[in-house]
């Protein structure tokens, strides 16, 4: 097995275009597990630990534009603020040791349906941006990003540079159901995020489908029935729990059952919706 | 003989602790550092890796292998089957001799070692072992245990008959107390497997020796058991297998059956290079037995005030395909079926099956465990009839010094188990919950609730283990102890073939020692069988069996000091004892150091240790006085369930438990501790889930542990009631706290709940719609 060490974004993308089949790796969080177990046998590793710009934040415009190899420990640190929903949802990502090493960009390569940036970064609407030698920069919402089980939108010869991402401009909360109080792969999970100046909230469900999803009819309901000077109106939020279950298409797996998964996503759909709406009514009175 | 590196070495124990204390374990700070060497870290230049081919069904027939390809392959040295073991076929436990090597023309389990390969590379071997090529005939797994217990028309599993053992206990007349009962409760309980989930995975070296034998660095819970199976295997006498405890990862129970040993042995033999193995997890899942499922149906019934008037209890434990300790886990599930209970009129019928399921035998409270899941459920059901509370339904019904077991057994020992309730009940509660740490949180930092739908519930779980082997067994243990001057110290070697599997043996040893001998300086030598059988790490036994070893040998060592005396000081002295590194008079006082009296001589003595024998079972009855202790443990567990989502987050447990006498506290705390967290796992997350005989999770994404933030803070109340018969008054302390602990975790989520519950572990979705199965 070949060992490509780039040590910039230019190489990278160079070896990349060279060698499609090459499998980067960033935190090795997924890669080195799946090559213990035999999944891959992959030719080559390309390894993007010695890239500096995929460790690096900046804001373009205000607009939040986050290497892919920063790790959860530094999403927690230091884009707690900006990105809560997010930071909540990589402080559930495994144990100290694994967020010290897993990054976002990983967890978007493997693009796993348990995946837990998917579901805020859904709930945001967050772009990621991918880049080839030959073809350039593309820039992909994360809800076309997701196109199959463990499939994405990325082609063989592109990477991953970032993803892109407005700071919150309201609430933001992230639950994630597993049998075990911390350390656990998500049974299904749920993010929403509140854009009080759009008057729209985002969803994102994780573990409920072939892919993270949004749910969308949830989302258009909220826009049209939501009083955004009000209480939450009891009804309002029932509605929203069953639209939310019912985006969800889940199986029965070793984690869990199909009817459990969508009964959670409706309780967590209630209760993230609750916070998120008494934060927003507590801020504005504030 | 040359020696691995990374093998074994004397290790001086720290510390100056006697019995009672809690010195530094010899261990403690190497794994603590990462620097233990375990079984898998051994090493030998030239050495060859060792692969297995396991069967991917559960119950085929293997029309033909073909590994010409394999062995083809650059890199290879060798690929077995079972054409080539040497000498017996089969091995197993308890003299069943009913598993094979190496699969002979079927498998009956997934996972089944069919070939092993030899080669100069782990990944070779790998790649080599998926070119042996194998026809297949898959048959229909036979995966009913019920039917296997039950249906003479359901096929065997293999030439020993279904059931593997039945234990009937038959007390009194439970037809007419029938008539009598004024409450009548039944439930039907269900325990899933559980696994030991032991981290260091099966390894170890085996290396071919110049006189035609081999040596082997493993990693096992009794040495000279597996020997008694490696032995005939390989066709070589007993003396040509120089066996060496090598640092064992965890063991739990799921090291009483050989893994690798013959395996690696075979190949080292053919190729006459050291060959190393090891399992990765995912294997190591299918290379050693589990917890056995249990399937329990119960009815008590009682008077209206609460005493119990009968029990008919009738267990069915799938053993999978091959006996294992299967009959040793039916024998305490048949004894101990109804717990520590004064009962009048008892029908147990206690069964033990072959299936095509994974294979299942000896895990911590074997046999014990299951029935005490059922046992208590019945218990609080049993409350709740008589409307009682939980405590006081087991007051009254209580065991206690003199009562007698389903089998007729009295109990020897101080039994205070009232007590122990009444203490449990009494300890201050937890503050009520805070939802401001998410952490504390059922969900916890997943972030599933605020505070919403959680409610707090409280429970109670006893549980009665029996220490040691039952059923007649003589399970001695042997300790060869040996006193000299070194660098001007007065220094004991203590040698057992006792294993070490992380329990803290190898500290209390060297605390027995300094105690009998005065000595601070203490040496323990690497477990081997260059000493006699000290019998298997297990049963809650060691402190016991080869802590009393240890002192037996020191005591004859000690004698020996004082044959000296009149040698080195020209007159007797009656009253001679061995204190502070002084041989001390009790008339006279301080005589002389004992580096004086021993000068340059060495004294080495081995002496055996036996417990008080036991007796069989009855076959028609049960009846015997069949176990050598018992053990107690009472818990009391407090919960916060968020009963929307069935989520569970353990709050507390406090448990009281009866340890005889404390020969190191941090150790016994650590066994209470450790114990308790495997019953959380059991009552709320660890299963193998298994459809069709096939293990549907064999990895630790799927195969939950608890990790800190579900095993809370632990309240202990420590009791030493001295059993007059073992070393010191000690009990063995392992696996009481693992009985108790999963009903009482169970019973606390059914006080929050108001649900039945009546399967472990406990999933979110029995909570949440709790007519699914
Ligand atoms: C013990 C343990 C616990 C875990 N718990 C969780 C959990 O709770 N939640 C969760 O979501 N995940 C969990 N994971 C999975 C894993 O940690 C995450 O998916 C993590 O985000 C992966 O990041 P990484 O940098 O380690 O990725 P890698 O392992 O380095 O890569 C993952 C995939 O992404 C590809 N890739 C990486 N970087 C790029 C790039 N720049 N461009 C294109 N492709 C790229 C790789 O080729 C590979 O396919 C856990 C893993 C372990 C071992």
């Amino acid at each position: 097995m070949d060992f490509l060490r780039p040590t910039t974004w230019e190489e990278a993308l160079a070896a990349k275009a060279d060698q499609p089949e090459a499998m980067p790796i960033q935190g090795g969080t997924d890669v080195m597990v799946e090559i213990n177990f035999d999944v891959h046998r992959p030719p080559a590793l390309l390894d993007l630990g010695r890239v500096p710009e995929l460790f690096t934040w900046e804001q373009v415009d205000g607009v939040y534009r986050v290497g892919a190899g920063v790790p959860y420990v530094r999403i927690i640190e230091e884009l707690g603020e900006a990105l809560p929903g997010l930071a909540q949802a990589a402080r559930t990502v495994g144990s100290p040791q694994i967020r010290n090493r897993g990054t976002v960009g990983g967890n978007l390569g493997a693009a796993s349906p348990a995946g837990d940036s998917h579901p805020p970064l859904l709930a945001a609407g967050a772009m990621i941006e991918v880049e080839s030698r030959d073809r350039g920069v593309r820039m992909i919402p994360a809800h076309e990003f997701y196109v199959g089980v463990k499939k994405s939108a990325l082609e063989p010869d592109e990477l991953i540079r970032a993803f892109w991402t407005k700071p919150a401009s309201g609430p933001q909360y992230f639950s994630k159901v597993g049998t075990r109080n911390a350390m656990v792969i998500a049974v299904c999970s749920f993010a929403i995020a509140l854009h009080p100046e759009e008057r729209r909230v985002g969803t994102g469900i994780g573990s409920a489908a072939p892919t993270p999803r949004r749910a969308p009819a949830a989302e258009e309901f909220l826009a049209a029935e939501l009083d955004w000077d009000a209480p939450l109106d009891p009804a309002v939020v029932r509605r929203f729990e069953e639209l939310a279950a019912q985006a969800a298409s889940p199986i029965d797996d070793v984690r869990g059952t199909a009817d459990y998964r969508r009964h959670a996503i409706s309780v967590m759909a209630r209760r993230t919706l609750t916070w998120a709406w008494n934060d927003y009514l507590r801020r504005r009175a504030a | 003989m040359t020696i691995p590196l990374r093998a074994p070495r004397d290790i001086a124990a720290p510390g100056t602790g006697r019995v009672g204390d809690s010195p530094l374990r010899p261990d403690g700070t190497l794994k603590v550092k990462g620097e233990f060497a375990y079984s898998s870290d051994l090493w030998m230049d030239g050495m060859l890796w060792g692969a297995t081919l396991r069967s991917p069904h559960p119950r085929a027939r293997i029309v033909s292998i073909d590994i010409a390809e394999a062995l083809a392959h650059p890199g290879v040295h060798a690929v077995l089957t079972h054409e080539d073991v040497p000498g017996r076929k089969h091995y197993g436990l308890d003299h069943t001799w009913d598993q094979p090597v190496l699969a002979i023309g079927e498998v009956r389990h997934q996972g089944e070692p069919i070939a092993l390969v030899a080669a100069d590379h782990p990944e070779t071997a790998r790649r080599a072992m998926d070119k042996i090529r194998i026809e297949w005939e898959v048959l229909e797994p036979l995966v009913d245990a019920r039917r296997a217990a039950f249906d003479p028309a359901y096929p065997q599993v293999q030439e020993r008959k279904n059931p593997a053992r039945h234990q009937p206990v038959r007390v009194g007349d439970v037809a007419r107390a029938k008539q009598e009962a004024e409450v009548v409760v039944t439930g039907v309980y269900e325990v899933g497997i559980q696994d030991q989930a032991f981290l260091g995975p099966e390894s170890g070296l085996a290396v071919p020796a110049e006189d035609g034998g081999v040596d082997l660095y493993v990693a096992t819970q009794w040495m000279h058991n597996d020997l008694k199976q490696i032995a005939p295997c390989l066709g070589l006498p007993e003396e040509k297998i120089r066996m060496t405890l090598s640092g064992v990862g965890g063991a739990f129970g799921g090291r009483e059956d050989l893994s690798m040993q013959i395996h690696a042995a075979m190949l080292a033999l053919r190729t006459g290079r050291p060959v190393k193995m090891v399992y990765n997890r995912h294997e190591s899942f299918f290379g050693h037995v589990h917890r056995h499922p249990a399937q329990m149906r119960y009815e008590y019934g009682a008077t209206r005030d609460g005493k119990i008037l009968y029990a008919d209890v009738e267990i069915i434990l799938d053993g999978g395909a091959y006996t294992s300790a299967t009959l040793n886990v039916v024998g305490n599930a048949a004894s101990l079926g109804v717990g520590p209970y004064e009962i009048p009129n008892i029908k147990i019928d206690a069964y033990g099956v072959y299936t095509n399921n994974p294979p299942c035998g000896a895990m911590r409270g074997f046999g014990a465990v299951q029935a005490c899941f059922a046992y208590e459920s019945m218990m609080d059901k049993l409350a709740a009839a008589c409307g009682l509370d939980p405590v006081t339904i087991r007051q009254i019904n209580a065991c206690k010094q003199g009562s007698k077991l389903a089998t007729g057994q009295v109990i020897e020992a101080p039994l205070p188990m009232a007590e122990m309730l009444q203490t449990a009940r009494e300890l201050p509660l937890p503050p009520p919950l805070d939802p401001t740490d998410l952490r504390n949180l059922p969900g916890g930092a997943s972030q599933t609730t605020h505070g919403e739908g959680v409610r707090r519930g409280i429970g109670y779980g006893v549980g009665i283990k029996n220490i040691c082997f039952s059923e007649g067994f003589d399970d001695y243990s042997t300790a060869r102890v040996r006193l000299e001057v070194i660098g001007g110290e007065a220094t004991a070697l203590v040698h057992t073939a006792a294993a070490e599997v992380g329990q803290g043996l190898v500290t209390i040893e060297a605390q027995i020692a300094r105690t009998e001998l005065g000595v601070d300086r203490v040496v323990i030598h690497p477990a081997d069988n260059r000493v006699g059988d000290a019998g298997s790490s297990s049963a809650s036994r060691q402190s016991y069996m080869t802590g009393g070893a240890v002192k037996v040998a020191c005591e004859a060592v000690r004698e020996r000091v004082f044959e000296l005396v009149p040698v080195r000081l020209g007159r007797t002295y009656p009253d001679l004892s061995l204190e502070g590194g002084k041989v001390v008079s009790a008339s006279a006082g301080v005589l002389a150091s004992i580096e004086d009296v021993l000068g340059e001589e060495v004294i080495e003595e081995t002496r055996e240790f036996h417990h008080h024998p036991t007796t069989g079972m009855d076959p028609v009855t049960g009846q015997g006085s069949t176990h050598t202790q018992l053990a107690m443990c009472v818990h009391r567990a407090v919960v916060d369930v968020d009963v929307e989502l069935g989520l569970v987050k353990v709050v507390e447990l406090a448990a009281v438990q009866d340890v005889g006498k404390v020969i190191n506290r941090v150790s016994v705390e650590g066994q209470i501790h450790g114990g308790s967290a495997q019953g959380l796992g059991l009552a709320v997350m660890e299963e193998i889930v298994v459809t069709g005989g096939k293990v549907r999770n064999p990895s630790f994404t799927d195969y939950l542990i608890p990790t800190v933030l579900d095993m809370p803070p632990m309240r202990l109340e420590i009791l030493e009631n001295a059993d007059p018969r073992a070393p010191y008054g000690l009990r063995g302390v392992g696996e009481p706290p693992t009985l108790s602990s999963t009903p009482a975790i169970v019973a606390a989520i059914r006080d929050a709940t108001g649900l039945d519950l009546n399967r472990v572990p406990v999933r979110p979705e029995h909570i949440t719609s709790p007519a699914a199965p």
